[in-house]
Order: structure tokens, then C-alpha cells, then sequence
């Protein structure tokens, strides 16, 4: 495993939400009105008892409150920065429907986790060893969810990672102003400290190894290997200065990027990944910086939240325009476009072109179902991973979360579903299953 | 109620002794010093009871302590501070000051000696630096009660009725005494007080109590080096305490002199109350301690607008107004029924009551399954005011009176004469 170099530029981002001071947080845990059966708690995929860790703070046990988060959600820490809590557990608070300021769950869940991390609290030990392994494809966030409860259950874990670095998108691809690299790599460390989790980087299964050797190997497998690369508009592969939104959010998180000379920025798409990379672009020094989306603003898809404090950061938007050819001439790039009618159909002379230095494509990721299609018994659907409740993919012995499984979800989820796979694989084995007893039909 | 075209008087007479309103700071740290009182008036405050003078005493340091709930500080405080520690001299020099600047506003001087003599002479001194009032300090709990002063001489009556008579006889201005409750039954203190000849009493003083412990250090608090003791509660906490023991003896027959009410009055709503309960004057420390002479304004405000609501023109009209209806429990009609009622429309949906009704109460409040608007069970409601209580929305649960058909009846009447009660409500 390799830790993210020192020199990245992602460096230069502020917290988007600062911590909270003691003080801070003592006041905002002590509004909290503390539910019953609470909506926010509803409202989060893994189920943490926010009342719970929120009263535990007022009452100055902030270790049972990070224990309270931690034991619904192991990446409690990663999430309380990440989450999307404007339309999870806060948009869900009671006091909205009161006209008062929702409680900010997200900010105390950091105070507490903060903690937790630098008081080198830990809460959990592995369980007696069963002698059964599991392999886990990825070393994302669903992988070290599904990985850490495994070894509380006494299962021995190794997890195969193609890159150098783990943590997944957590380390590669969330936006700096909500948690940088190196927070990301604290959080594996922590959560690995569990012990017994075997990480094999720079390998990858499909090529490196294959499933086959897996079923050989381990007794079980968690597929968490999340999406493929960027998706690209026809024609424009190759061109300089035209990148995907996730490849160069990952050059510029994991080292350090050169925006020399680029005084305007196009991103295409109006979904998360296009939110947030305008303002990474603008963030990192861009002067003007704009998302050029095919629908509206009412109907695109990434968070109002987020595009809200885009708008606050002086970000431009150009509605209803789809690019249809790229080009490199002397003063830079030029985006061919057309406005789109309200139903996404190109309108008729209304050919333009859009200067640019820069261009993002952040139009989707590839699905990597492929890597695992040959397999008896998985389904694909459309790329993504179709599993049960329990994250069972159809395969005996074949588990599966996380954006594989979802097609592109929050951490949360990822770590939702990974305990889930975990307690389904733990029943799995414990029934005597085991895939090396198994005939290995179709492997690849 | 009509409402009274006049500006509302609020001119208070206690015992004799007057004041632009009823509000006066009681004797403790914000009455130390001239300096301070002269400030305090100019804030608004119609009088002020000096700190206590006697003998001065050297005090500890580390001398408050608080308790705090859910992030709010000090709902209730306490202290281990003595009476005045500044030589005699100054303070009477410094009394004579203030009433020379402020003649109308009051300025009682609280004391606290031993003997006959000793008694003799300071109440003449306060009287000479032009003292309009004297309060003679029975209630300390902590320091002066192991010297034979302060609330050893309040929780016996006969001593109490002695010293208190001393006073009168050397006095020439109104004197009060100030009553302790750390006594199981505060009627017979009261009326010591005025078999001693005292033109009012002031209650209360502060209880008995330790504020509270550190948990790491093994030593209650407020801790002084690795020692702590017993101090003198007070603050907003204490409110029920106080209301329950004006209460009970401005309803007595045998009592019949003004009342200063004091404990955890914080703003013109808490005063209301206790003069609502028979208090002429109304005493504040704890809240001045914490926020400052300036809630005066507030208070001057709330009263007077609460006074043209309901038509009083002077205090007088007020004071005592809820007595009559403060009886026993024998006298409460069991037949009267309420039942909670919420408003959906309001419910924000926390369910605060649910739990509370649920673990606290009779079970009888539910959630639907289907809106976040819990349900009432009205044939199990019994009308307690938990689920109120807990509400968070002002105005959303209501406690609503119901006909069930059945003469009003008491369990004296029950006893008595036999008056029949309606079916008990959550009993089985």
C-alpha cells in the first residue's frame, strides 16, 4: 500500500463545513431534541442512533458516542464528511418541519469520530479465527466495511486492490473541501487496525488474478470494485485539455496538476461528479469555470445543495447545451454545442461554439460487470452487479456492494451494504458453504 | 378583563417600605457596595438589600458553584460566601451615599450579629447612615450557622421571636425577617417572626445543599483545595420551593404581615407569580449574578404591560390574587377531566411524546404506522401534562377539558358525605 505523496493539489482547499469546537458542538448536541424512533435515524443507510451519539456528546461520554456511530458504520468518520446529510438524516430532522435550523448530525458525527481517531480510540477486536478466508475485489469503502465486520466475526480477510493507494473513490475522488487524501488513508488505517486484513495493491483480479484462482484460494468472495473509467463523447479522446471529471479529480488528489494558462473551464454533465468538479476547478485557481448541462436546473441530477454553494462561488452554468464536437486550434479548445428544447432535442440553427482551456467530461463511469460476466449464476444489469438485500449476487459464495452493486451511490451506502454482505457471508459459511468445496463451473 | 385606561402605578409599599417598584436585589454580592447599588438603580431597580453587615468575615476563595441542564448553565447555583467582608465604616458610609443620591429608592440593610448589644448598635448605625428598612438575616445555611447566627437562629422559633424583638425594640424603621427553608413546616418560622413585632417577612433564603461532586477528584463542590461544604442553594431551580413556602403562609390565617418573596425569580413572569402568591415585594440575586443589573427593563416592562392586560392599577391590586385558589389536595375536584389533544398540523412529528407517555405515563399515546403524528388513546388519557410537557412546539398538545357528565366532587365530599366519583382512567 502506498500513502498519498505529500504534494497534492488538492492541498490548497479549505473545510467546506469547518469542525465544530467543543463549544460548538456541546451547543449544537444539546438543541437536539432527541427523538423517538427519529427520522434521521431512518434516513441513514447504516442506521446509526444519531439521538443516541448526539446525547452522548451533551453529556461529555464522546467515547460512547463515537462507539455509537462506529458500531452502526465503520466509516463513520469518512461519512460524517461526505455524506450528503441535506437530503439524508439532517433533511430529515423534525425541526425542519418547524421552521428551526435542522441539527447538524454531520458536523457532530465528525467532532465525535475526530476524537476518536486522535485519542487512538478503537472499539472493536476480531473475532475468534474460523479459518475461513475471504477475498474482497477492491479496497474501497464497501470492501472495508464487508472486511471489518468479517474480522469481528473471525473470518480471515485479504482484499485485492489495482491501484497503489486504497480507500477507493474515499481516497481518489471525494471532493478536498469535504475530506482530503490522507484523511481518507487514516480512516484504512483504522479501520484495518482491526488486524488479520490482508491488502494486496497493484493487483488486479481478472488479470493479475483471475476468479478462478479466488475460488481456489478463499472460501468466499466480496466484490467491491466500484465503477470504471470516465465515459466519453464521441471524437474527443485524445484531444489535449480534454480529460474525465473522475481521472483528473484523481491527478489532482493523489499529485499535483498544472491549470497554468487555463482561464476558463468547461465541465460537461449536471450530475455529482460535474458539481463537484467545478468547484474543485475553480478551487484550484480556474477564473472562470462553468457546467454545461443538457437539461435545466430543476432537472439535473446532482445535488441542489452542492450546486446551491457552486452558484455562491461565482460558477457559471449553460443549460440546455450539448456539446457535438471537440476542437484544437491555436488559441486553445473550442466545444461545438447546441441548445436542447425541454425535451433534450437539439434546436434547429441554434449551432454555437464555447471557447475553453479545459474540459471535463463527467457524464458517467463504465461499469466493470464485465470483468466478472463469464461467472454462472451473476446477472448483470447494465453493467452493475445485480444482488439481493444481502448483497448475494445469485453465485454461491459471491457476494457483491458499493457502486459495483449500486451503480453509484454515496459512501454510506458502499458501507451499508458491506456489513451486509458481511453478516450474509458469515451465514453463508457458518452453513458449511465454502466456494473451495465447491465445483468451479465457469470460472474465469 | 378590561383593560385599564390608566398607566399601571407600580409603586410598591412593603412593610412600610417604599420603592418606585417592587423589584429590589437581594442581600448578596451584587448589594456589596455602593458603588454597585447606586448602579443598579440607575438600571431601574426600585430597591436594594445590602449585604449583609455584622461582624466582617474573611471568605474562601472558590466560593460559587452551578448546576447546569442540557447545555443551559446554572438553572440552579450555590454558595459558601459570608456576610460582608468591607469594615463596617465603609459600608455605612457608603449607605448614606446612596440614599443621599437616591432617595426614593429603598435601601434595606440585612444584618446579622449575636448579642442584644451587638444588635443594638449596628441597627442604630444603619439607621443613622438612613437605612429605610432593616432585614434581619435568620436564613444563612452555611459558615454563620455553625457560629450560632443565620439559619441556627431561623429554624428556632423562640430564638427567632427573641432576636427578632430585640430588633423591634431598637428599631425605628420597618424591619423584616428573613426566613431560612431549611424547616420542615415554614408557618410556625413565619409566625415567630411576627410574634417578635416583624412588620413583614422576606422568604426565602437559600437550602442547604452541595451542588455537586468532582467525579475525578473525590471532592464535592465547590472545591476549596481537596475540601468542600455545604452551601446555599439558589437560582432558578429553587422557584417551586419558594412559591410553595410564600404560598403557605401568605394562605394562613394567623399570618398577616407583607411578604418579600425571593428564590430563582429571573423575569417579570417569576415575579408575577409570587406576587400572585402574596408577595408585596420581589427580591432577585441569582439572575442579576448571572446576566447583570440590566433584566430590570425587562422586568419593569413585562409587569406594567401585564398590569394594563388585566386592568390592575397598583401592585396592590395583583398581590395575593392566586392565594385563595392554592388549597389541599382534599379540596380538588376528581371529577374534573382533561384529556391531551394534538394538533397534527403543528406536530413535527419527533414523538417525544410517545416515550414519554409510554415509559412515563399510562401508555396511551401511539404512533400510527402511517404519519409521524402520534395517536391519543382518550379512553386511556388520563390527563397528566406529561406529553405537554415534553412537547418541543409551543401550542401543539393541548390539555382539554372534558364533560363527562359527573357533579364536581372531592375526596372530601367523597369521604365525607359520600359524593360520588367518576370511573377511574387508567387503572387496570
Amino acid at each position: 500500500m502506498i500513502r498519498p505523496p505529500s504534494a497534492r493539489s488538492e492541498a490548497v482547499f479549505d473545510d467546506f463545513k469547518p469542525a465544530y469546537t467543543t463549544g460548538q458542538a456541546l451547543a449544537e448536541a444539546n438543541r437536539c431534541l432527541y427523538c423517538s424512533d427519529a427520522p434521521c435515524i431512518q434516513a441513514c443507510p447504516t442506521g446509526i442512533d444519531i439521538p443516541e451519539f448526539i446525547r452522548k456528546i451533551a453529556t461529555d461520554n464522546v467515547k460512547g458516542s463515537a462507539r455509537t456511530i462506529f458500531e452502526a458504520n465503520i466509516l463513520g468518520m469518512s461519512c460524517a464528511r461526505v455524506c450528503p446529510v441535506e437530503v439524508l438524516c439532517v433533511g430529515d430532522c423534525v425541526y425542519n418541519h418547524m421552521g428551526v435550523p435542522p441539527i447538524q448530525i454531520g458536523k457532530l458525527q465528525r467532532y465525535s469520530t475526530d476524537v476518536a481517531y486522535a485519542e487512538g480510540w478503537t472499539f472493536f477486536e476480531a473475532g475468534e479465527d474460523t479459518g475461513k478466508r475471504v477475498a474482497l475485489v477492491g479496497a474501497g469503502p464497501a470492501s472495508l466495511a464487508c472486511a471489518h465486520a468479517l474480522r469481528r466475526m473471525g473470518h480471515g480477510c485479504t482484499i485485492f486492490e489495482k491501484r497503489a493507494v486504497v480507500g477507493g473513490l474515499n481516497t481518489t475522488g471525494v471532493a478536498p473541501y469535504k475530506m482530503k487524501a490522507d484523511r481518507s488513508q487514516d480512516e484504512v488505517d483504522w479501520v484495518l487496525s482491526i488486524g488479520g486484513v490482508e491488502l494486496k495493491t497493484g493487483v488486479e483480479v481478472g488479470r493479475d488474478v483471475t476468479f478462478a484462482d479466488l475460488e481456489r484460494d478463499f472460501d468466499a468472495v466480496f466484490v467491491g470494485f466500484g465503477l470504471g473509467p470516465d465515459g466519453w463523447l464521441p471524437d474527443c479522446e485524445g484531444i489535449a485539455g480534454i480529460h474525465g471529471a473522475v481521472d483528473f479529480i484523481e491527478r489532482f488528489k493523489l499529485g499535483e496538476v498544472d491549470l497554468d494558462g487555463v482561464e476558463r473551464a468547461l465541465v460537461i454533465g449536471g450530475g455529482n461528479t460535474a458539481v463537484d468538479a467545478v468547484r474543485e476547478l475553480k478551487g484550484l485557481g480556474v477564473p472562470r469555470v462553468a457546467m454545461v448541462y443538457r437539461g435545466t436546473e430543476a432537472g439535473m441530477s446532482g445535488y441542489a445543495h452542492e450546486w446551491q454553494a457552486a452558484k455562491l462561488e461565482n460558477i457559471e452554468a449553460i443549460w440546455q447545451t450539448q456539446p457535438t464536437g471537440f476542437a484544437r486550434g491555436d488559441d486553445g479548445l473550442a466545444v461545438d454545442a447546441v441548445k436542447l428544447d425541454e425535451k433534450k432535442r437539439p434546436i434547429e440553427g441554434s449551432a454555437h461554439r464555447l471557447p475553453a482551456d479545459l474540459v471535463l467530461l463527467a457524464i458517467g463511469q463504465g461499469k466493470l460487470g464485465e470483468l466478472i460476466a463469464g461467472l454462472d449464476g451473476v446477472r448483470l444489469d447494465r453493467g452493475r452487479l445485480v444482488v439481493d438485500a444481502h448483497g448475494y449476487t445469485g453465485r454461491p459464495g459471491y457476494y457483491a456492494g458499493g457502486d459495483a452493486a449500486n451503480g453509484g451511490k454515496e459512501v454510506v451506502n458502499a458501507a451499508a451494504e458491506g456489513k451486509a454482505a458481511a453478516r450474509a457471508i458469515d451465514a453463508w459459511l457458518a452453513a458449511d458453504n465454502s466456494l473451495r468445496s465447491q465445483k468451479t463451473e465457469g470460472a474465469v | 378583563m378590561a383593560a385599564a385606561k390608566v398607566k399601571p402605578d407600580l409603586t410598591t409599599d412593603c412593610a412600610g417600605i417604599r420603592s418606585p417598584n417592587p423589584f429590589w436585589l437581594a442581600s448578596a454580592p451584587p448589594t456589596n457596595s455602593g458603588e454597585q447599588i447606586m448602579r443598579a438603580f440607575d438600571a431601574g431597580w426600585g430597591g436594594a438589600v445590602w449585604k449583609t453587615l455584622g461582624t466582617p468575615i474573611q471568605n474562601v476563595s472558590s466560593r460559587f458553584g452551578a448546576t447546569n441542564y442540557r447545555g443551559t448553565a446554572a438553572i440552579g447555583f450555590n454558595n459558601i460566601e459570608l456576610i460582608t467582608d468591607r469594615p463596617l465604616d465603609v459600608n455605612f458610609r457608603e449607605i448614606a451615599e446612596v440614599k443621599k443620591r437616591y432617595p426614593d429608592h429603598a435601601v434595606i440593610v440585612s444584618l446579622m450579629v449575636e448579642t442584644r448589644e451587638e444588635w443594638k448598635e449596628i441597627i442604630q448605625r444603619s439607621e443613622d447612615a438612613g437605612a429605610d428598612g432593616l432585614e434581619l438575616n435568620f436564613g444563612c445555611p452555611h459558615g454563620m450557622c455553625e457560629r450560632g447566627m443565620g439559619s441556627a437562629v431561623g429554624q428556632e422559633p423562640k430564638v427567632n421571636e427573641r432576636i427578632t424583638g430585640w430588633a423591634k425594640e431598637f428599631a425605628t424603621v420597618p424591619v423584616l425577617v428573613k426566613l431560612t427553608p431549611n424547616v420542615g413546616d415554614i408557618v410556625p418560622h413565619g409566625l415567630a417572626a411576627k410574634r417578635g413585632g416583624a412588620d413583614g417577612v422576606s422568604l426565602i433564603n437559600t437550602i442547604k445543599s452541595i451542588i455537586g461532586v468532582d467525579i475525578d477528584r473525590f471532592v464535592p463542590e465547590p472545591r476549596v483545595g481537596g475540601l468542600s461544604t455545604n452551601g446555599g442553594y439558589c437560582g432558578a431551580a429553587v422557584k417551586p420551593i419558594a412559591l410553595h413556602m410564600v404560598g403557605a403562609l401568605a394562605r394562613d390565617p394567623g399570618f398577616d404581615i407583607p411578604i418579600s418573596g425571593i428564590g430563582g425569580v429571573r423575569n417579570w413572569r417569576d415575579a408575577i407569580e409570587f406576587m400572585l402568591l402574596g408577595s408585596t415585594s420581589v427580591q432577585v440575586c441569582t439572575e442579576v449574578m448571572l446576566r447583570g443589573y440590566r433584566i430590570v427593563e425587562d422586568m419593569i416592562e413585562g409587569l406594567t404591560e401585564y398590569m394594563a392586560r388585566h386592568g390592575f392599577a397598583t401592585v396592590d391590586q395583583l398581590v395575593g390574587k392566586a392565594v385563595p385558589s392554592f388549597s389541599e389536595w382534599g379540596q380538588l375536584d376528581l371529577n374534573y377531566e382533561t384529556i391531551a389533544k394534538i394538533d397534527a398540523q403543528s406536530c413535527i412529528g419527533c414523538q417525544l411524546c410517545v416515550t414519554a407517555c409510554h415509559d412515563g405515563a399510562h401508555q396511551c399515546i401511539h404512533p400510527t404506522g402511517e404519519s409521524r403524528v402520534p395517536v391519543i388513546d382518550e379512553d386511556e388519557c388520563v390527563g397528566c401534562n406529561l406529553c405537554q410537557i415534553v412537547c418541543p412546539v409551543p401550542g401543539c398538545i393541548s390539555m382539554v377539558e372534558v364533560d363527562n357528565g359527573y357533579t364536581p366532587a372531592t375526596w372530601n365530599q367523597h369521604v365525607g358525605e359520600g359524593a360520588t366519583l367518576r370511573p377511574k382512567k387508567g387503572a387496570h
